[in-house]
């Protein structure tokens, strides 16, 4: 077990390593922020001051490596828009994409996993094959398009929820939440489904063909042939075999769902990590770029760590073989 | 003889009188044509190919020309006919006093082609080196692999807003972006399915006959692999028409000069708090039956096609 | 129809009565079963013999009600004690099957739920058909581990199935069929899968067991030497269709049916060095289009017109039914050899 770990860890750092070396060549050697940052009425000594202030004179693998020195001490620039350390900005709105991410990943299984479990049941029923045709426009719909008409319904006409933003936030742990108020819960609400969308058809889908593959096995079969209720037989056998796969896929989608909340972030004006790089992107705001990707990827390669323990733990046959 | 009282006898469904020449391509039009959506999904797609080909003729007025636009004539209602009056906005104006119907033609024009065509080149890519991985085997297998590994952890529209945020924006961007997004679903499917067919007879007959490698990988190996191929290249369009709108939602996509679907939500965005819906609504619509029906006729593929669920 | 031969048996514990069991598939109907007929006795052993496709597993499955979709039991009776199977609610079965009937799978790698202990798979048996406590349940699922002869049964029971051997996973399957006593259980084809020696073990247990514990048993498969040593009683199918039953060692030693009379001369074990291993020519037709009138015609040595028909199953000689025209080893004077 520790052997595994040990090689996951020098894996992780290994594809760090090659993430800064993409994101740093991307970012820093195509595009001239030049262009950008200093106005073109400067004068050639105000330009070469700024161009040296801000290090672009160097040869680009020194820029490298001095990017990666302070990278390593947690100094990823300084936003050129805000003029604040870009690792701090990116982490003071972590939270606010967290809590969407997480949210809608709650939804996802709470809606998903029942509706699936129906679907593979009673494939039949007119209530499967709408659920199906729902889980259809599910992954269908555009999610910024759902978002607008989610505004459109229940914050226009109906006036039910709050249009855009984040509600009251509480601090815990150091951090802001917004979740543990009901204010923040309302505004929480609509973006979090919106986000939620694709995932519970994914779940609904993956929930369904599972049971679906489930119920053709010998030890269903066996099961029944011992007398076994139908409800343990469905709840027990059919449904701890598939929350396995479903369970690892979605976890192995927070890290696209985090990725996705750019868009949910965009159409709510969600104050989190995703509309911050959109706007950094647009105005070429290269520090909040670099550390946004960054982040992004450790937190990817955490969830994947992560889900990898956790299937383990789910799974016997795995866990008992070691790795 | 009695082979047919075993069938006059029971009330099995669908199958015909006495068994026809029931070849493959018939079972798969048949057990296709089962579902109604489905079937429904194919016809919406042929009148949105349609519709899309025939743009320049079918829409009222071409909203890209200038010279067209009365600005004056901008955020009205749907119905409202137009300051010469000389034809009606069906659906509405934009702020810029845009047909809606007509911008909508014309932006399913650009989401079509850019989503489809993204596809195809991905499909070409993707399925080219899927099917060299399964065939040549060791260091060249796991080289590709481990990049559609790599490209397929990457969440789709992070590997676009890196690919974007890098070379700025543009419907040649866009269309690469795509491409390097969605290369790797093609290379894995394909790659999973030739590994398959690859170890089945007629493969090593062909080898046993010296054909050249590149024949025997186009023309032997490939057709076998084509129905899960099918099922994700139509699953793909969808998904690859689906992102290049939320790119242009986002402004990184294709420029303001040649709007497609998503642009035109875009657009419309800021509208809809005051109560001007049609501007974004519309062309949502159109998006959306796009790819609902792309997606209904791929759902429908995929069951037909699915080994597994055959007992 | 069966009669219920000797002074000793009581009434049988399963009458099965023209059993059909029809498949209604897209391609059209499947008739697994169409017309299956045996009796099993109390402590007695039943072979119920076949190649693969001859309807054995579907006919075991039809006993238990586990017949899935597309199929269902089309005509016929299973009489268990009197009562009709084929009648009964789901429910009522519900309350037999692990009860009163057991049945035991081919493949023990595929019938334990992987992702649950031993000790859950069985307690829930146990308490699915009696309301004691769990830990009465793991009591008499721990007794039971060891009639079967499995060592340790305590840390065994906390075990997961992938950690047993494929001897033991039946072994489990096994105790699992008999942790309610019950008066019948079906085996279908439960040591297929494994090594001859286990296999060799195993039904050595199994006989004992069950003239032990009284219980019935209907053993499918398809190996007749199993059989040879195993079984009472034997019922031969061909095609969907029961076509010679009897005593074991009477059916052996001179079978009527020539189905049979093939199966026996096919087993290479009975063939002397040298010779050519024997076999019956052609291949079982395909349960869609079966040939009209005796399903065996077209591969059978003794087939002449007559064959066109339907033969039906009767008994003749005591106690031995087949069902041809022309069958073998009959005494001098009945249908022309």
């Amino acid at each position: 077990m520790a052997v595994y770990l040990l090689r996951r860890l020098l894996q992780s750092a290994l594809v760090m390593l090659a993430m800064s070396i993409i994101v740093f060549i991307g970012v820093f050697a195509i595009g001239d922020p030049v262009e950008i940052l200093i106005s073109p009425e400067a004068d050639q000594i105000e330009r070469e001051r700024a161009i040296h202030a801000l290090g672009l004179d160097l040869p680009l693998w020194l820029q490298y490596l001095s990017f990666l020195k302070n990278a390593l001490q947690g100094d990823l620039g300084r936003s050129f828009v805000f003029n604040e350390p870009a690792l701090q900005l990116i982490l003071q709105r972590m939270p606010a994409t967290l809590e969407l991410a997480l949210g809608a990943t709650f939804l996802a299984l709470l809606i998903g996993l029942p509706l699936g479990l129906y679907a593979g049941l009673k494939p039949n029923s007119f209530g499967a094959k709408t659920i199906m045709a729902g889980s259809i426009l599910g992954f269908s719909l555009p999610t910024f398009w759902v978002g607008l008409m989610l505004i459109m319904v229940f914050a226009v006409q109906l006036g039910w929820l709050p249009s855009t933003g984040r509600g009251q936030t509480v601090e815990v742990l150091g951090l802001r939440w917004s979740f543990l108020t009901w204010d923040g819960l309302q505004h929480l609400a609509m973006p979090a489904l919106n986000l939620a969308l694709f995932k519970i058809s994914l779940v609904i889908r993956l929930t369904r063909a599972g049971v679906r593959e489930t119920m053709l096995m010998d030890y269903v079969k066996f099961a029944r042939a011992k007398g076994l209720s139908p409800r343990r037989v469905t709840y027990v056998h059919v449904f701890k075999n598939i929350l396995i796969p479903v369970v690892t896929v979605v976890g192995l989608e927070l890290g696209s769902t985090i990725a996705f909340s750019v868009v949910t972030e965009s159409v709510f004006a969600w104050p989190g990590m995703g509309k911050l790089i959109i706007d950094s992107i647009n105005v070429l705001d290269r520090p909040v770029i670099v550390a946004y990707l960054m982040m992004i990827v450790l937190m990817f390669i955490t969830i994947n760590l992560l889900v990898d323990l956790a299937y383990s733990a789910l799974d016997p046959r795995v866990r008992l073989e070691g790795k | 003889m009695s082979t047919t009282t075993a069938n006059a006898t029971a009330p099995a469904p669908a199958s015909a009188p006495a068994p026809k020449v029931e070849t493959p391509f018939r079972r798969f039009v048949s057990e296709f044509a089962e579902s109604k959506l489905a079937l429904l999904g194919l016809v919406v797609i042929l009148l949105i190919a349609l519709i899309a080909i025939f743009a320049p003729w079918l829409a009222p007025q071409n909203p890209y020309d200038l010279a067209q636009l009365d600005i004056l004539d901008g955020r009205l209602e749907p119905g409202t006919r137009n300051g010469l009056d000389t034809f009606t906005y069906w659906l509405g104006t934009d702020d810029q006093g845009r047909d809606m119907l007509s911008g909508i033609m014309y932006g399913l024009r650009i989401s079509l082609t850019v989503g489809g065509g993204s596809a195809i080149i991905a499909c070409a890519i993707g399925a080219t080196l899927g099917l060299l991985a399964a065939y040549a085997g060791g260091k060249t297998d796991t080289v590709i692999m481990r990049l559609v590994d790599l490209q397929l952890s990457f969440p789709s529209i992070l590997a676009a807003l890196m690919i974007l945020a890098f070379l700025g924006k543009g419907v040649l961007n866009v269309v690469l972006a795509l491409v390097i997004v969605e290369w790797a679903y093609y290379a894995r499917t394909v790659r999973g399915t030739a590994l398959v067919e690859r170890g089945r007879e007629y493969i090593e007959a062909a080898q046993c006959l010296a054909l050249p490698t590149r024949r025997i990988i186009f023309r032997h190996l490939l057709p076998n692999c084509l129905p899960p191929l099918i099922v994700v290249a139509t699953m793909q369009v969808a998904r690859a028409i689906a992102l290049e709108a939320t790119l242009s939602f986002l402004g990184l996509g294709v420029p303001i000069t040649e709007p497609s679907l998503g642009l035109l939500i875009s657009n419309g965005y800021e509208y809809m708090l005051s109560g001007k819906y049609w501007i974004s609504f519309y062309p949502g619509i159109a998006l959306l039956v796009t790819i609902v029906s792309i997606n209904l006729v791929g759902d429908q593929l995929r069951d037909v096609l699915n080994p597994r669920l055959k007992k | 129809m069966a009669q219920t031969p000797t002074a000793n048996a009581a009434s049988p514990v399963l009458e099965v009565r023209d059993l059909q069991t029809h498949f209604f598939t897209r391609a059209g109907v499947v008739k697994a079963v169409d017309g299956v007929s045996f009796t099993v006795r109390r402590g007695k052993v039943l072979g119920l013999v076949g190649e693969s496709g001859s309807g054995k597993t579907v006919t075991g499955f039809s006993i238990l009600g586990l017949v899935d979709a597309p199929g269902r039991i089309t005509g016929g009776s299973i009489l268990f004690h009197g009562q009709d199977l084929a009648k009964l609610s789901d429910e009522q079965m519900r309350q037999l099957r692990g009860n009163r009937i057991a049945m035991i799978f081919q493949d023990p790698m595929m019938t334990l739920n992987p992702v649950l202990r031993i000790d859950t798979q069985m307690i829930e048996t146990v308490q699915a058909h009696a309301k004691v406590s769990r830990e009465e349940a793991r009591q008499r699922a721990r007794d039971t581990l060891g009639m079967v002869g499995i060592p340790s049964p305590d840390e065994r029971l906390k075990a997961y199935p992938h950690q047993f051997s494929g001897g033991m996973r039946q072994r489990v399957a096994i105790a699992i069929a008999l942790l309610h006593r019950p008066e019948l259980i079906v085996a279908d084809e439960p040591t297929t899968a494994l090594d001859v020696t286990i296999q060799a073990q195993i039904l050595a247990e199994v006989q004992k067991l069950c003239a032990q514990t009284g219980t019935a048993m209907i053993w499918i498969t398809h190996d007749l030497s199993v059989v040879a040593g195993l079984a009472d009683d034997l019922a031969v199918m061909y095609a969907g269709r029961v076509v010679e039953r009897g005593p074991v060692s009477e059916t052996l030693d001179a079978p009527l049916h020539p189905y049979t009379a093939g199966l026996i001369g096919s087993v290479p074990s009975r063939n002397k060095r040298g010779e050519p291993l024997r076999q019956i020519p052609g291949m079982t037709p395909s349960l869609l289009n079966l040939p009209g009138g005796c399903a065996f015609r077209t591969r059978c040595p003794r087939a002449q017109e007559k064959c066109k028909q339907d033969p039906p199953l009767g008994e003749l000689l005591p106690g031995r039914e087949a069902r041809c025209f022309f069958p073998y080893n009959m005494p001098a004077g009945e249908a022309a050899a």
